[in-house]
C-alpha cells in the first residue's frame, strides 16, 4: 500500500515521500523520534502519521478475523443471512408492500419521487408511524427522524394517521385472535407523536449539518429506526449557481446517508421532486436533481398518476423486480386501492404471512 | 414575541461564525486562516476538500465538521412537543377557518399558518371573492372566530374592491358591521398595496418583512402572483424559475411569521409541451388528459411553484356547477366540495365533499359560469364583478376564443 493514499495532510504526505517512504512498510518500523527528524516535523505529529498508516496495515499483516482475505470484508454467505433477517417497514398498502418484497427496506436507502400531491409527504408520514408499530403486530417497534425542509410536515395528518393505525390493530386483535384473551392496545396517537423526532431546516447549510450531526443523535437515540427527509431537493434547486458544487455536496450527503443505514440498520426515505427533461423529441418528467444523483440511492420509487389511480412504480432497485402497483390516499392515510372491507382483510392477510415465514423460518 | 424572534435567530444559522463555536483554539485559527468564517463555508466543501485546503488531517477535520454540524444543526423537537406548543400558542392550532365548514374539516381546522395555499382556478371562479372574505376573517375580533390583526392584500391586477369586501362583511356578520365605525376599523386593518411591475413586487416583499413583526399583520394575500409574470413559467430548458426568488422568499416569510399566506394563480391552456408522463411510461396508452377542450387548462407558474405550496385549492365549473378542489394537501384526502357565490362570499352547497381518487382531482375545467350585464371580450373577464340583477350564462371555449351567450 501506498503512502500516497494515507488519509494525512499534503504537506505531510510530500515530506514522507521526498524523505523516501513511499511504501507504508517502510513505516512499520520506525520510532516517532526517528520519523521526525527525517520530516523536519514535531514527534507529535509523526506520532500521529504512524498511527494512521498502522490502522491502514496491508494484507501482509496478520489479521485477527476469520475474514481473511481482505480486511473489512464480508461474505455474500453472511450478507445473505442479514438481508433475510432484516424487517421490512410496512407501507399500510397490500400491494404496494408486495412489490417492495414486504415493505421499504432497513439497511438502505429509498428515494420516493413524484409530482406535487401524489402522496410522497403522505407515504413519509405513513411509514414514520409503521415503524412504531409494536413487534407483536409485525412492526419494528422503533422511532423516526423526520427531517423538514419544506414545512409540510402536518402534525394533525400525522394525529389522524397514528388514529388509524392503532384501530387497524385493533380489529387485527378481533379478527385474528378472537380465540386468544383480548388484548388490550394500550396505544394512544399522542404516544406515536412523541416518538417522532422532528428537524426543521430552512437552508442546505442545515441541511448538511444535520445529516452529519444524525450519526452522533442516532448512537444516543438507538431505536431509530427510520430517517425521513422531505424533500432532499427543495434547498438544492434555487439559488445554486455553481453546478459542480451541488454534485459534490449531494454526492457527499448521499454517502454519509448510506452509511447510516448500513451502520445503525435503519431505513432512509429521501423525498425528492420531479422536473422536466427533453429527451426522445419531447418534455418528459423525471426526477429532480440531475443525473449524477440519480446513481447515488440505492432504491427509486416513482409515484405518479396513471389513468384513474395512483401508482408507484419501483424504478430501480438491486434486489426487486421491476413494478406498479396501486395505492390510495384516504383519510386514515396510505390504503389499497381495493374497496373497504377487503383492505383491512388483505393487510391482515399479508401480515398473517409474513408472521408465519417467520415462525417457519424459526423453527 | 419570544417566538417570532427565536425564530429569526435561527434564521442565520448557516451564518453562524467558526470563531464564536467554542472549537479548539489550533484548528479555529486555521479555518480563519483559510477565510473559512462561516458554518456555510466550512459545510460547503467537502471533507476532503477541506484537508487539502486547511494542511490538516482526516481525523481532525472529521471531529470539526461534525462540532461545527452540531452545533450549526436546528434543535430537534417531538411531533407531541411540536402539536402542543401550536395548540398553546396559536389560534385554533394554527389555523384560519374559512367558515365554510366542509373545508373547513378537510383542512383540519382551517388555512393552515405557516405555509402556502394557493388558489388557482380560471378567470371569474371566485378566487379574489374568496380572498377578501379571508381578510375580512382574519380582521374580525377573536370574539367573533377572526385573528383580530391586519392583512395585507398585494393586488396585483387592481382587483380589490373595497365596496364588495363591505357588502361581504354587512351580509355574512350583521351584527358586527351594524354598530357603529366598525365597517371603518374593519376595513382600516387591511393594507392593500398594489405594485405593477416585478420590481415593486419584489420591493413590496421586502417591506413586507420588515413590517411584519412589529405590527400584527396575520395574514397575507397575493393576488395574483403570475400577474407579473410574461411568457413561459420555469419549464423545458430553463433552470433558474422567473419566480425563484419570490417562492422561496414567501416561503420563508411565512415559515418564520407563522401566518396563513394565501396566493391565487392563474391558469394557462395546456400546450403540446407539457410533460406528463416518464420515461418508463407509454404515453400513448395514457389518456390521462383526454382531448376535449374541456381538460385543456394547467395552472400557471409551472412544476417548481406546484411543489412549493403546501395546500393547493383548485376552484373550477364544470356542467354549470363550481366546485372547489383539495388537490394537494398532506393533511387531507382529496375531496371536492361544490360551491357558490352570494352576497356573503363563497358559500359552500354541501358540506359533504365528494371523494376524487383519480387525477381528476388535479384537473382545471375550463367550461365557465358567468354572471354579468354585459360582455364584450375575453379580456374583459378578468374584470367582472357579480351583479345580482340578472343572470346571463355565458359558455365560451378557451380553445377557439368564442363565446356565445345565453339567456336565461
Amino acid at each position: 500500500m501506498e503512502v500516497s493514499s494515507l488519509p494525512i495532510s499534503a504537506s505531510h504526505r510530500a515530506k514522507l515521500i521526498s524523505a523516501g517512504y513511499i511504501s507504508i512498510s517502510s513505516l512499520s518500523s520506525i520510532s516517532p523520534a526517528h520519523l521526525a527528524r527525517d520530516l523536519g516535523i514535531s514527534e507529535n505529529e509523526a506520532t500521529g502519521i504512524l498511527k494512521v498508516a498502522s490502522q491502514r496495515g496491508g494484507p501482509e499483516r496478520t489479521i485477527p478475523s476469520h475474514h481473511s482475505i481482505v480486511d473489512g470484508a464480508q461474505t455474500a454467505w453472511d450478507m445473505l443471512h442479514e438481508e433475510e433477517s432484516c424487517r421490512r417497514i410496512t407501507t399500510s398498502c397490500a400491494d404496494l408492500d408486495d412489490i417492495l418484497g414486504g415493505g421499504i427496506s432497513c439497511k438502505e436507502v429509498t428515494e420516493i419521487g413524484g409530482v406535487p400531491g401524489i402522496g410522497k409527504t403522505q407515504l413519509g408520514i405513513q411509514l414514520a408511524i409503521n415503524v412504531q408499530i409494536p413487534l407483536e403486530y409485525g412492526g419494528l417497534a422503533g422511532k423516526a427522524v423526520y427531517i423538514d425542509t419544506e414545512g409540510s410536515f402536518m402534525v394533525e395528518r400525522v394525529q389522524q394517521v397514528a388514529e388509524a393505525c392503532i384501530k387497524d390493530m385493533q380489529e387485527y386483535d378481533s379478527f385474528l385472535r378472537k380465540d386468544l384473551p383480548a388484548r388490550q392496545v394500550n396505544l394512544q396517537a399522542n404516544d406515536f407523536l412523541a416518538n417522532i423526532y422532528y428537524f426543521r431546516i430552512c437552508s442546505y447549510t442545515e441541511q448538511i449539518a444535520v445529516i452529519n450531526y444524525l450519526e452522533k443523535f442516532i448512537s444516543e437515540h438507538k431505536d431509530i429506526k427510520v430517517v425521513i427527509v422531505d424533500s432532499i431537493t427543495f434547498h438544492f434547486r434555487q439559488d445554486f449557481d455553481d453546478m459542480a458544487l451541488r454534485t459534490r455536496l449531494l454526492g457527499g450527503m448521499a454517502l454519509k446517508l448510506m452509511k447510516l443505514a448500513k451502520k445503525f440498520t435503519l431505513a432512509v426515505i429521501l423525498l425528492n421532486q420531479v422536473t422536466t427533461k427533453y429527451s426522445g423529441g419531447s418534455f418528459q418528467l423525471t426526477l429532480a436533481l440531475g443525473d449524477s444523483w440519480s446513481h447515488a440511492c440505492t432504491n427509486r420509487i416513482i409515484l405518479y398518476w396513471n389513468g384513474n389511480g395512483r401508482y408507484a412504480h419501483i424504478d430501480k432497485s438491486p434486489s426487486i423486480r421491476s413494478a406498479s402497483a396501486p395505492y390510495a390516499v384516504t383519510g386514515r392515510g396510505i390504503r389499497n386501492l381495493a374497496s373497504n372491507c377487503k383492505r383491512v382483510k388483505l393487510i391482515l392477510r399479508a401480515r398473517l404471512a409474513h408472521d408465519e415465514h417467520i415462525c417457519r423460518s424459526l423453527i | 414575541m419570544r417566538k417570532s424572534v427565536n425564530r429569526v435567530w435561527r434564521r442565520v444559522m448557516a451564518n453562524k461564525l467558526i470563531s464564536e463555536m467554542g472549537l479548539p483554539k489550533s484548528i479555529a485559527n486555521i479555518f480563519a486562516a483559510r477565510n473559512i468564517h462561516t458554518a456555510k463555508d466550512a459545510l460547503s466543501l467537502t471533507e476532503f476538500e477541506l484537508m487539502e485546503l486547511l494542511d490538516v488531517g482526516l481525523a481532525e477535520v472529521t471531529t470539526a465538521v461534525s462540532s461545527i454540524s452540531e452545533i450549526s444543526c436546528p434543535p430537534y423537537q417531538t411531533a407531541l412537543s411540536l402539536l402542543e406548543q401550536r395548540m398553546h400558542n396559536e389560534h385554533l392550532a394554527g389555523h384560519l377557518p374559512t367558515r365554510l365548514k366542509g373545508l373547513d374539516a378537510a383542512l383540519c381546522g382551517g388555512i393552515p399558518f405557516g405555509v402556502i395555499t394557493e388558489l388557482v382556478g380560471p378567470a371569474g371562479i371566485g378566487k379574489t371573492q374568496f380572498c377578501l372574505k379571508l381578510s375580512l376573517l382574519a380582521s374580525l375580533p377573536s370574539s367573533h372566530g377572526g385573528l383580530d390583526g391586519h392583512v395585507v392584500y398585494v393586488d396585483t391586477e387592481s382587483k380589490f374592491s373595497s365596496r364588495r369586501m363591505i357588502e361581504i362583511g354587512v351580509n355574512s356578520f350583521p351584527e358586527i358591521f351594524q354598530i357603529e365605525g366598525m365597517a371603518q376599523q374593519m376595513a382600516g386593518r387591511i393594507l392593500v398595496l398594489q405594485p405593477t411591475t416585478p420590481t415593486e413586487f419584489s420591493e413590496c416583499l421586502q417591506k413586507i418583512k420588515d413590517s411584519l413583526l412589529q405590527h400584527h399583520v396575520k395574514l397575507l394575500v397575493i393576488d395574483s402572483m403570475a400577474a407579473l409574470v410574461s411568457g413561459r413559467d420555469g419549464q423545458g430548458q430553463c433552470r433558474q424559475h422567473p419566480l425563484g426568488w419570490h417562492m422561496t422568499f414567501i416561503k420563508s416569510l411565512a415559515e418564520f411569521s407563522r401566518i396563513p399566506v394565501v396566493v391565487t394563480n392563474q391558469v394557462r391552456s395546456h400546450s403540446g409541451d407539457d410533460p406528463f408522463h416518464y420515461s418508463f411510461q407509454d404515453s400513448r396508452q395514457n389518456l390521462d388528459f383526454p382531448t376535449t377542450f374541456d381538460s385543456h387548462l394547467v395552472a400557471a407558474l409551472g412544476i417548481p411553484w406546484a411543489h412549493a405550496v403546501s395546500i393547493r385549492l383548485v376552484l373550477e365549473s364544470k356542467s354549470g356547477q363550481r366546485f372547489i378542489k383539495v388537490a394537494k394537501s398532506s393533511m387531507s384526502p382529496p375531496v371536492a366540495f361544490t360551491f357558490a357565490i352570494s352576497a356573503s362570499g363563497i358559500s359552500l352547497l354541501h358540506d359533504d365533499g365528494i371523494e376524487m381518487t383519480g387525477p381528476e382531482i388535479n384537473a382545471i375545467c375550463g367550461q365557465v359560469l358567468k354572471h354579468f350585464n354585459v360582455a364584450s371580450s375575453i379580456n374583459d373577464a378578468h374584470n367582472i364583478k357579480y351583479f345580482r340583477d340578472f343572470e346571463v350564462t355565458v359558455v365560451y371555449s378557451i380553445k377557439n376564443w368564442s363565446f356565445r351567450v345565453v339567456c336565461g
